[in-house]
């Protein structure tokens, strides 16, 4: 069967909008399709996000933007699967778009609709915390900004009809049906969070002031209900003690969820970090079992809670809350770790809950014919963690496992990753290419500037005189023609500026209506279809910013509105039409690294049919993983690791250099060039590629403590491990001590390691299994047992493996009387304990190459964290980019990570490299920075401060910007010197006429 | 001396002023305390002119008008019971739905006008002067009437009265009738809501206060109250002032 | 009439524009003073660009831009703010600072950018209208400023800070910042009391003394000024009247 260039993405959450992205730029049509009506997902309520304290809304909203205009992705909103038929390649969906009773086409989003609806609903947004029409949108940055009306809540009394001027209001719209063609399927459905309902020990639901996390997020949030100010809901008073409760509904299987959700102890940290930022007095205090910080900076994040936020943790589990009837406040009884029953009072309780599966995923998974854990989430392949049962469909996000924001962009594009090793042959067969009409040239041309003003129904012409406002911009310099509209943005408004172009010659146009931010694309493609350049276009914000801000002063407003159209105007006189290069891309990958993420991502790049080039420096490949020899899911890693190596050797298109170092790289995004030796000779070569991926894994640490080296019988579990597997050895031993942290967590390495936990569970249960009447103790700081994994923590426990905690601050202590060695410990449970042991495991943790990575990192000019690994160019939302374009990584370069997520890593940098690869040119220029050399005195400030190592230094030694790597920020023109630097479109002379224009001087 | 009250009367010009003509010309008597204000219909009568005079201290108000199916401008009796359905409703929070009432009177039923003039007036005597009448005002009696004239002057309120009967004897723009019954409950919600919530402008109005404030002040629940805060703050008429000993101090950011 | 003052903002693209329209879309109402330029980066905005809005009679300038840590461009804002720290140096010589402002917003604060609009616009309306106005002392003084900020020893200083005191210097060390502040003090202090001398000689040629008390500085701190002057072919000795040298401005463009 013939194969589709499009893809189903199934939930238009953060993973589907980055798999949408992706693939889109990859050269599919990707149809977006979305339960609720708009785009977006949790990560929109999030007020900020761990452990960087990231504004939520500030950085997924332009990427939700960038999703909602690209032409290759199809949104379609409030929208249900009806069937799903086919083979991988080309499938078959059936879909239903239920009536918003708005038209889409016509909604400006201007929300008159939702103030004049006079039936107050539920606010579903803000989880129940706020009211809003039974006409509305969902938040106010949502994607698509359309209104739909909820006939749960909506009584057809026609009022909005009424006050929509834009005609967007139809009763009689249908749910619309359509029959989509694809060749694969994304499934990113995202979560539910678990609702603590049957809990009523916990008094949710009963107790005002009992929320979840995620109504928390909400009363956070600067534009959430509370505007940002903690109050309690009971009576609105500002709490004082409050209490943050870890594994509600996790880590219990009675009440709720055997596993580990995975984020709440990140989440509900960050959420008391927030609190106490907000509100100055709060005293937060978290009760946790374990504090699961796993990932990347987050057991810093933790310390910092604790030493300078104040954050108190209590290690226990709440048994009960009870409300005091007259204050509202919370009795907590809680058993402390010496097994004392402690009874405290709170202002306020917020349950962590944990992360469900999604409601529809039994839906989803039998109309997909895909296969559901036991927990109910939808199974992914082992160590292939975004396939699912069936091929052609693909799981990413936390509808496969719990997990948080990085790890599902990581996902969501290590799925798309996989559609392309699909789809490849059918690249670019149903991307909408347009044709435009050759550009006019204006160089030399006096100005016509045409200036339409918008009244936007009322939202602009009810508080801004609008005719008063066009008729003073007839007034303006260099404006030959001034007209209004009743919506500018309208379709057939976009014909008549068109038309207006043509019929009075205008060079370059002005609209004063809404904000740039959504609306500047528009405008630029309709200017561009009448043969105008794209910079020719200005639009000033005269509703957001004007109208809607002084209603109650229309007199001001309209002058105020006059003035941004006089500054547009002194501004578009001097915009210049600016050139677009084409770049030829080599499509070849260098991929730094042999081990599983580097041959994973080798492999998915020759699949695709792009050449690649494996550097590694050892004399094999392979990497870290040739030591292990079982996941703890069971599988089987030697046979994996020989079975990649073997694919790896015998794919045509993959060039392996062993024992190799690179000596060089050099160039930029498409068009890179590096020297490389390699062999026992160091033979060098020069190798041209498009994009680099960085894949140089991590090594394990070698103990300095602990007697490891002095005594024999004290080995590290990797030791452990092969001896498992090759030796009979270990059936011999009695007791064996496992001591956690071993490198990890301390002073010299702060991070956790993440895989160690799971590691020593693993060779623990393996013991076991040998030799059940082995005595087996895991000394541990906290056993992060994260997602599914908790599974094989209970296990442990219930084939006998003792646990015993100990604190940072008193680790244990090893003592050897002639071949008995004695472990001591003291415990807050037990007090002082010593325990006779025949074997001592470490669980050394793991370690980034430091040397290497240094050396590298400047070569690539990329940063490193303090502890040496990678940084990602945004920890959230770009976790495998760096901010240097064409330049990726993955695996354990990124962090500690086990091998499957090291291969939805390898898979996701791919999937990223190959929105350039894919591409035969790179578009190029535009609004870019250059650099007069006349001027220019080779200072190099620019080069340093150029956040996307854009500027380099030409064989002159002057600045020289490159223009593929350059994002337009202006930070160079602003901080040279000399003011060598030019950033089009926004350049001195331009903002400076604008800052004249509002003087009323004349402009220069 | 006994109390004599001070009656209005809102008579639609062609049934019910006719009719009381009718009651003249018959030489029929009723009680002297009614003064009448003709209007053109029954339907004429804006729920702001009843409260207006109930806040000068008239003791009662009665509105007459066509009898059903009779009306001059064809429906415009029935428009007439809905605003006074929603200002009984009103009332009835104070007690005084009493000192209103609505009736229909025909040209020719000149005898009906004078007994239902009559009843009305010997009901009112009964009931006592308006608490709002004499000198010593019951102030905040007169805060609460206040409040209540502003929630029937509100959009919301004014909105749903306007499209009751469309939409529940008619036919809704979906082309249902939409259930009578489920109109009521949410148009008894949004008459509660927006009495309170005016009645926490017009506290905040005097000095700004905390929810705790309020919520002793109105005798409601503390959360109820928040819940009016938040959407006071979200259509600008309330801000938060400081927090004071942990109480948000909210103020009235109305332009009246 | 009141006095309405004429505010100028610059806002970052991504996060203080969005909240400025997040503000619209709830209906939050400020003072209509405000005229907004938008720029991609707060990081963008020029120190000229204030400069020069303050000479055209602009009340108050206030720039925007994304919490630390948020910023689009990664590390932008921190830029904006080394700017903003020696404008503000420099205009506390003219008792100006306060008519300028930066502030963190982000695309979720409607709230905070309505509330900072308007109390940024109460505080300049309480300052009152711009002196720089009516004063055209001032106007020279500002002028010298502006000229100092744009010449290149203070504009690469403002462009490595962070380098040599975040990351590291070229000898491989980080400069403590209060010693970094003290040389930028020192700098900016001088190149603004340099660009008055050459204003000054500009409109005619003056002796040390004439300077001195023009300046109301001592005349041993204006001999030096002179001297670096002199190093730089900025001016020259002119002719000597009596016992004392007459300078001159010889400064091309």
């Amino acid at each position: 069967m013939e194969k589709v260039g499009a893809v189903l993405i199934v939930g238009a959450g953060i993973g589907g909008s980055q798999a949408a992205l992706d693939l889109a730029e990859s050269g599919y049509k990707a149809y977006l399709i979305e339960s609720t009506t708009s785009i977006g997902g949790v990560m929109a309520q999030l007020d900020k996000t761990f452990p960087t304290n990231d504004c939520a809304i500030c950085i997924v909203s332009p990427k939700l933007v960038e999703a909602g205009r690209h032409p290759n992705i199809d949104i379609k909103i409030n929208a249900v699967i009806d069937s799903f038929s086919g083979e991988p390649g080309n499938f078959t969906a059936n879909i239903t778009e239920k009536t918003l009773y708005i038209d889409m086409e016509k909604c400006t989003g201007c929300g008159v609709c939702g103030q004049e609806c006079p039936v107050e609903a539920i606010d579903v947004f803000n989880e129940g915390l706020s009211l809003k029409g039974a006409t509305s949108v969902k938040y106010p940055q949502a994607v698509p900004l359309v209104f739909a009306i909820d006939r749960d809540y909506c009584i057809g009394c026609g009022i909005c009809k009424g006050v929509c001027k834009a005609k967007a209001i139809d009763y009689d719209l249908e749910d619309k049906k359509s029959e989509l063609k694809v060749g694969a399927v994304i499934l990113s459905l995202g979560f539910d969070e678990f609702e603590p309902n049957n809990m009523k020990h916990y008094g949710y639901g009963i107790y005002d002031n009992v929320v979840t996390s995620i109504q928390f997020e909400r009363i956070l949030s600067a534009s959430g209900p509370f505007s940002g100010k903690v109050l309690r809901p009971s009576d609105g008073s500002t709490p004082s003690k409050v209490a943050f409760l870890h594994c509600v509904g996790s880590r219990d299987p009675k009440f709720g969820q055997e596993y580990c959700s995975s984020v709440c102890c990140m989440y509900t940290c960050k959420e008391a970090v927030i609190a106490k930022e907000h509100m100055e007095g709060l005293e937060p205090t978290i009760f946790s079992m374990d504090i699961r910080a796993y990932g990347k900076d987050f057991d810093k994040y933790i310390e910092r809670a604790q030493n300078e936020y104040g954050v108190r943790y209590i290690r226990s589990r709440i048994s009960s809350i009870t409300e005091i009837p007259e204050t509202k406040d919370l009795k907590l009884s809680y058993e402390d770790e010496k097994g004392r029953v402690i009874q405290e009072i709170y202002n306020m309780v917020i349950l962590g809950v944990g992360l469900n599966p999604p409601k529809d995923a039994k839906y989803i998974a039998e109309k997909f014919g895909v296969e559901l854990n036991e927990y109910g989430f939808i199974n992914a392949k082992p160590l292939s963690p975004v396939e699912t049962s069936r091929p052609g469909v693909f799981v990413c996000g936390a509808c496969s496992s719990p997990k948080d924001i990085p790890e599902t962009v990581i996902e969501a594009s290590g799925a798309a990753g996989k559609v392309n090793e699909i789809l490849s042959p059918v690249r670019d067969t149903l991307v909408t290419k347009k044709e435009y009409p050759n550009e006019i040239d204006i160089s030399g041309k006096e100005p016509r500037v045409g200036v339409f003003v918008c009244h936007c129904g009322i939202n602009i012409g009810g508080y801004v005189d609008v005719p008063e406002v066009m008729k003073y911009a007839r007034t303006l310099p260099n404006v030959v023609l001034a007209d209004m509209n009743l919506y500018t943005c309208s379709a057939d408004t976009q014909t008549l500026i068109k038309d207006k172009i043509k019929e009075f010659n205008i060079n370059r146009v002005i609209v004063a209506s809404c904000t740039p931010r959504t609306h500047e694309p528009l405008f630029q493609e309709t200017i561009r279809e009448a043969g105008l350049n794209r910079f020719l276009f200005q639009m000033t914000n005269i509703r957001d910013q004007c109208s809607w801000v002084h209603m109650h002063q229309p007199e001001e407003a309209t002058e105020k509105a006059k003035d941004l159209v006089r500054m547009a105007v002194a501004k578009s006189r001097i915009n210049e039409a600016l050139e677009t290069f084409e770049l030829k891309v080599t499509p070849i990958a260098l991929i730094i690294g042999g081990g599983v993420a580097g041959m994973t991502a080798a492999l998915n790049f020759a699949n695709q049919g792009f050449q690649a080039y494996i550097i590694e420096k050892e004399k094999q490949l392979g990497g870290f993983a040739l030591k292990i020899y079982e996941t703890l899911e069971g599988d089987n890693i030697q046979e994996f690791i020989q079975d990649l190596i073997k694919k790896v050797n015998s794919e045509e298109k993959i060039q392996v250099f062993l024992e190799a170092n690179i000596e060089v790289i050099d160039g930029y995004v498409g068009n890179f060039i590096s020297t490389v030796n390699y062999g026992p000779n160091k033979t060098s070569t020069q190798l041209d590629h498009g994009v680099v991926l960085v894949a140089t894994g991590g090594n394990e640490y070698k103990p300095k403590e602990y007697l490891y080296g002095e005594v024999p019988n004290i080995i590290t579990q990797q030791e452990l491990e092969e001896k498992l597997f090759t030796s009979s050895e270990i059936q011999k031993k009695k007791s064996i001590v496992m001591i956690q942290c071993v490198g990890s967590r301390n002073d010299e390495h702060p991070y956790c390691s993440r895989t160690c936990c799971a590691e020593a569970i693993k060779n623990a249960l393996n013991i076991k299994k040998k030799n059940p009447e082995a005595e087996v103790v895991i000394l541990f700081r906290d056993i992060r047992t994260y997602g599914f994994k908790e599974k094989y923590y209970r296990k442990a426990r219930e084939n006998g493996v003792l646990f015993i905690r100990f604190d940072k601050e008193k680790p244990p202590q090893i003592s050897k009387e002639n071949e008995n060695l004695k472990v001591s410990i003291e415990s807050q449970k037990m007090g002082k304990i010593t325990l006779n042991s025949d074997l001592i495991v470490l669980s050394s943790g793991i370690v980034a190459p430091a040397e290497g990575n240094e050396v590298l990192a400047k070569m690539v000019k990329v940063p490193l964290n303090e502890d040496k690994f990678f940084l990602e160019a945004h920890v959230k939302l770009r976790p495998v980019d760096f901010a240097t374009e064409g330049i990726f990584l993955c695996g354990t370069a990124h962090g500690p990570a086990t091998i499957s997520e090291s291969i939805a890593q390898a898979n996701s940098a791919v999937s990223r490299a190959t929105t350039i690869l894919s591409k035969e040119t790179l578009l190029i220029g535009g609004a870019v920075s250059v650099v007069d050399k006349d001027i220019c005195t080779g200072c190099k400030i620019c080069v340093r401060i150029c956040p996307f190592n854009a500027i380099v230094k030409d064989e002159e030694g002057y600045a020289y910007v490159q223009e593929a790597l350059c994002k337009g920020c202006g930070l160079c023109s602003a901080s040279c010197p000399e003011k060598a630097i030019t950033t089009k479109h926004f350049t001195n002379e331009q903002i400076l006429s604008e800052i004249y224009a509002l003087g009323g001087k004349e402009v220069i | 001396m006994s109390f004599e009250p001070r009656i209005l009367g809102f008579l639609c010009n062609w049934c019910s002023y006719a009719g009381a003509d009718l009651a003249g010309v018959s030489r029929i008597q009723y009680p002297p305390n009614i003064r009448v204000i003709r209007v053109m219909c029954s339907g004429r009568v804006d729920p702001e002119f009843i409260f207006k005079a109930l806040k000068l201290g008239i003791d009662g108000v009665i509105i007459t008008g066509c009898h059903p199916g009779d009306c001059h401008y064809i429906e415009g009796n029935y428009e007439a019971v809905k605003k006074f359905e929603l200002v009984q409703k009103l009332l009835s929070k104070l007690n005084m739905e009493k000192r209103i009432r609505l009736e229909w009177v025909s040209a020719s039923e000149g005898n009906r006008f004078a007994e239902v003039i009559t009843d009305f007036t010997n009901q009112i005597k009964e009931l006592g002067p308006s608490p709002l009448s004499g000198k010593d005002l019951d102030m905040e009696l007169m805060e609460k009437l206040e409040a209540l004239e502003m929630a029937a002057e509100s959009y919301r309120l004014r909105a749903l009265v306007g499209r009751e009967r469309k939409i529940t004897e008619q036919e809704n723009v979906y082309g249902e009738k939409y259930p009578k019954e489920k109109f009521d409950n949410l148009f008894d919600a949004a008459i509660n809501n927006e009495y309170i919530r005016n009645r926490i402008l017009l506290s905040l109005e005097k000095n700004p206060k905390s929810v705790k404030d309020l919520a002793t002040q109105l005798n409601i629940d503390s959360k109820e109250i928040l819940n009016h805060i938040l959407v006071l703050k979200g259509r600008n008429q309330v801000a938060m002032e400081d927090i004071i000993e942990n109480q948000p101090i909210y103020l009235n950011v109305m332009e009246r | 009439m009141s006095y309405e003052p004429t505010i100028l903002g610059f806002l970052c693209n991504w996060c203080s524009y969005a909240g400025a329209d997040l503000a619209g879309v709830s209906r939050l109402q400020y003072p209509p003073n405000i005229r907004v330029i938008r720029v991609m980066c707060s990081g963008r905005v020029d120190p000229k660009f204030v400069f020069e809005a303050l000479k055209i009679g602009i009340d108050g300038i206030i720039v925007m831009g994304c919490h630390p840590g948020d910023c689009h461009y990664l590390e932008g804002n921190y830029e904006a703010e080394k700017k903003f720290n020696m404008l503000k140096k420099f205009l506390t010589f003219i008792n100006l600072d306060n008519r300028i402002r930066l502030e963190w917003v982000s695309a979720s604060e409607g709230m905070r950018f309505a509330e900072i609009v308007s109390e940024f616009t109460n505080s300049i309306k309480e300052l009152g209208p711009s002196p720089l106005k009516e004063d055209k002392d001032l106007l020279d003084k500002l002028e010298a400023i502006e000229m100092a900020a744009d010449s290149y020893r203070i504009r690469a200083l403002v462009g490595r800070e962070r380098t040599i005191i975040e990351s590291e210097n070229v000898y491989g060390e980080k400069v403590p910042q209060d010693k970094f502040d003290n040389i930028f003090n020192t700098a900016i202090y001088d190149e603004y009391m340099r660009c008055r001398i050459l204003l000054s000689l500009k409109k005619n040629s003056k002796s040390v003394k004439v300077l001195a008390s023009e300046l109301e500085i001592d005349p041993s701190e204006v001999l030096e000024h002179i001297l670096i002057l002199k190093g730089s072919n900025s001016i020259t000795m002119g002719e000597i009247e009596g016992i004392t040298p007459i300078y001159e401005y010889t400064m091309e463009g």
